[in-house]
């Protein structure tokens, strides 16, 4: 027993002192940004493993670092969040990316979001049910080995919705929100394989986006997803970590395809705060960011290296807690389609590499086309708009102070963030879709006449 | 002859403390060994049934699965206090730190900003269970006394009651937490919006068993004891303190404890739904997680809750038996 004792009371000095240590060398602590204006904050988030970085900021200190003192608290659902957010009750949150820029337009509940962090790259899947995936499975090619070829195109699904079409039966897949990635997502790789995802008229008042659909998209929260596929509600859905491996543990349903498949680094999620907020307590947002930056990096050094202890502490009943394993599949390189079929996907969860933590312009533009495609922007607008949208919404601005501030004082080297004096906030023309069509975000009026199913110029419901 | 006669009496003796020795027995086995007994067939079965149930979290938790899981839960609240202090210790160097730098600087310590534990959370919904039934008492008892008093306002009210009893607190939360988010405002809250949004369904509900009783209680009065009250001429105040209360005690506390037993039942809601902090959010919060100990930690916060309810209303018991004079009137 006395052992025990004096390790631990040994254990706390060391913890004690480290911390104490910390503070007077005042690595951490930025002099030059001046102290906080608001300290204590309150976060939200939704239970999937792309909320990362800000249980990381949370549980290594970062956030204390900055003199701001954080409650995260999760959140019900998608709108929920967002309406904490507007209505203060949270100071900022993990937000879908299409949230800030469609509270920005006024799509859904009005309001002036901004966005200074980007949280990720990748991350979600589309899964379907056993009894759809048995279906699906004799329509896509095989490797030697006998495991399916990848990426699994939505071609496969095809004859198995007109299947269930001449029986009467309705074809149903969840996502999570009306202006999620997933729902984009999902439309993306079903309109890729010659199925249409349905059209949105919200200025006929229709905003249940089914209009000439052939496969019915609806909302669930992620969490729920699972226990809705196996109640036999949907047929399949497109949801973030860890609720698609989660279905393969529960042996219910099969991972297709991941977003990383659809579009390579594709971006996720996003710190979301109004834009009162970073108006009326700018050094607090810029501290934020860089707490934000730090836990982002931590996530992805040494080529992901600290993976495992982000697991363990993502898997604490306060944060997303699901069990580590499932967590693990995901979070650590590797990704569990078929229910014995790991393969390596190094970059399913992409925290900092390749600047995923810069709010580029272009990822804002992406957004907004899909919208106009679905119609959720019922008229055409010009390239113009779409950037003036953008530059209100994401703010490299902050962004770019944030990390200023951390390269001077010499916790992150400028060679790990873009070259900030030449950076437009326009990613060079992106060619790793699904289908191969190239997506360039000085253009997207071009962009939307590439594609067979959707919007074009002219076309309104 | 002598002898045989305190032969008899020694025999007297022996029976009579048999009988004793008996009475006691008896009393011991029905106080604690039948329900020994019965909790240990409960616990048999429950163990050999939840080993035939599968769901996709795996089996259905034990009872060895939930005693696993209350201690799992009390070193987790451990390691959370402990984390707290050493953020109080932080927090202190800082401020510390920052007096040094900064002569004016008034420090401010925060409250921990960690996770609430399974232990926090029965102490958040025993706070707020208690505050929402003692506005309900507070509203009820005085309404329900002035409507037994006055047949009319009973005509007129007694409608309304009957109307509103029978609504589910989750027909009432939307309403709720939107009138407290509209009327609630302010820059420095003394009590948060989720305290007040749960405490207030909880009074919402538990009102009308209250005020019923008392009604019925007070208008049940015997006619002999208010004809003494008009015979003494007692001003209405005197009438209600000596006559009125005391006679109508043990109904007002039937209603009460009926009331406390709904409230438990409605804050466990109030809080899964409203996502207020509580048990009722811990049982969401890990049902939602899904992970495999998900369901033994809802089936241990069960049987908190269960074991909780029953300990209010041995404790409204107790206060009945204390106030009432009738000592008779008070059922188990």
């Amino acid at each position: 027993m006395n052992w025990k004792k004096s390790l631990t009371n040994t254990l706390k000095k060391a913890v004690l002192s480290s911390a104490v240590l910390l503070l007077f060398t005042n690595i951490a602590y930025s002099e030059s940004l001046g102290e906080p204006e608001k300290e204590e904050l309150k976060f939200g988030f939704i239970k999937l493993t792309d909320m990362a970085p800000i249980a990381i900021a949370y549980e290594n200190g970062y956030f204390e670092d900055e003199g701001l003192y954080v409650t995260i608290e999760a959140q019900a659902n998608w709108k929920v969040l967002l309406n904490g957010v507007i209505d203060g009750s949270l100071d900022g949150a993990h937000m879908l990316a299409g949230q800030p820029i469609a509270a920005t337009m006024g799509y859904g509940t009005k309001a002036d979001i901004i966005t200074p962090f980007s949280m990720d790259l990748n991350g979600n899947a589309i899964t379907v049910s056993n009894k759809t995936w048995q279906k699906m499975k004799p329509n896509i090619p095989k490797m030697a080995d006998g495991r399916p070829v990848h990426p699994i195109k939505a071609d496969s699904l095809k004859p198995v919705i007109e299947a269930l079409k001449s029986e009467g039966k309705p074809f149903k897949m969840g996502m999570v929100f009306p202006v999620s990635t997933h729902n984009y997502e999902l439309r993306y790789w079903l309109a890729a394989g010659g199925i249409h995802p349905g059209y949105y008229a919200p200025h006929k008042g229709d905003s249940s986006g089914t209009i000439d659909a052939q496969a019915l998209l609806s909302v669930t929260p992620p969490p729920q997803m699972p226990s809705t596929m196996e109640a036999g509600t949907i047929h399949g859905y497109c949801v973030g970590e860890p609720w698609n491996q989660q279905a393969v543990f529960k042996n219910i349903g099969v991972p297709v395809v991941t977003d990383y498949e659809i579009w390579k680094d594709n971006p996720e999620k996003v710190f979301g705060i109004t834009a009162a907020f970073a108006e009326k307590y700018p050094n607090t947002t810029v501290r934020l960011t860089r707490a934000l930056i730090r836990a982002a990096k931590w996530l992805d050094d040494n080529n992901n290296a600290n993976r495992p202890a982000a697991v363990k502490i993502l898997s604490q009943s306060n944060y997303v807690g699901a069990d580590y394993d499932v967590i693990a599949n995901s979070m650590t390189g590797t990704f569990e389609y078929e229910k014995g079929d790991k393969r390596d996907v190094p970059d399913f969860n992409v925290f900092f590499r390749y600047n995923a933590t810069y709010p580029y312009y272009s990822d804002a533009i992406w957004y907004l086309t899909q919208m106009r495609r679905w119609g959720q922007i019922s008229t055409d607008k010009s390239d113009q708009w779409y950037k003036d949208l953008a530059s209100k919404v994401y703010r490299p601005d902050i962004y770019v102070k944030a990390a200023q501030s951390l390269i001077d004082d010499k916790l992150i080297s400028a060679s790990e963030f873009p070259d900030f004096a030449n950076e437009t906030g326009f990613k060079a023309p992106q060619k790793h879709f699904i289908d191969d069509i190239v997506y360039d975000g000085n253009q997207p009026n071009a962009y939307l006449e590439k594609f067979s199913i959707g919007l074009k110029k002219g076309d309104k419901l | 002859m002598s002898s045989t006669t305190v032969k008899i009496t020694s025999l007297t003796v022996t029976e009579q403390v048999m009988t004793f020795v008996k009475a006691k027995l008896n009393t011991l086995t029905n106080a604690l060994l039948l329900p020994v007994v019965g909790i240990s067939i409960f616990l048999f079965f429950w163990s050999i049934t939840a080993q035939s149930i599968h769901t996709s979290l795996g089996e259905f938790p034990g009872p060895k699965a939930v005693v696993e899981q209350f201690s799992s839960l009390y070193v987790e609240h451990k390691t959370e206090r402990e984390k707290a202090e050493a953020f109080y210790q932080r927090q202190e160097k800082r401020n510390a730190a920052k007096l040094a730098k900064n002569p004016d600087y008034v420090g401010k310590i925060r409250a921990y900003t960690g996770k609430e534990t399974f232990v926090d959370q029965i102490f958040t919904s025993l706070i707020t269970v208690t505050c929402g039934f003692l506005l309900a008492a507070l509203i009820a008892i005085p309404l329900g006394i002035w409507m037994g008093l006055n047949k009319r306002l009973n005509l007129a009210i007694n409608p309304i009651i009957q109307i509103f009893k029978p609504v589910s607190p989750l027909a009432w939360l939307p309403l709720v937490t939107m009138v407290v988010s509209a009327l609630y405002v302010s820059d420095d809250p003394l009590v948060s919006k989720s305290f007040l949004t749960s405490m207030l369904t909880v009074t919402l509900c538990s009102l009308w068993p209250m005020v019923i009783n008392t009604t019925m209680g007070v208008s049940s009065i015997g006619s002999d004891l208010v004809n003494v009250s008009k015979v003494l001429r007692l001003s209405t105040l005197t009438h209600i303190q000596k006559i009125v209360l005391p006679a109508s005690v043990p109904m007002i506390f039937t209603g009460m404890r009926l009331s406390f037993g709904v409230a438990w039942m409605v804050l466990i809601a109030a809080e899964m739904l409203a996502q207020n902090p509580g048990l009722g959010k811990f049982v969401w919060d890990e049902f939602q997680n899904g992970s495999s100990d998900s369901l033994a930690r809802i089936m241990a916060a069960v049987v908190v809750i269960g074991f909780i309810g029953f300990l209010l209303d041995r404790a409204m018991l107790q206060l009945q038996r204390k106030v009432s004079w009738d000592k008779s009137s008070v059922n188990v």
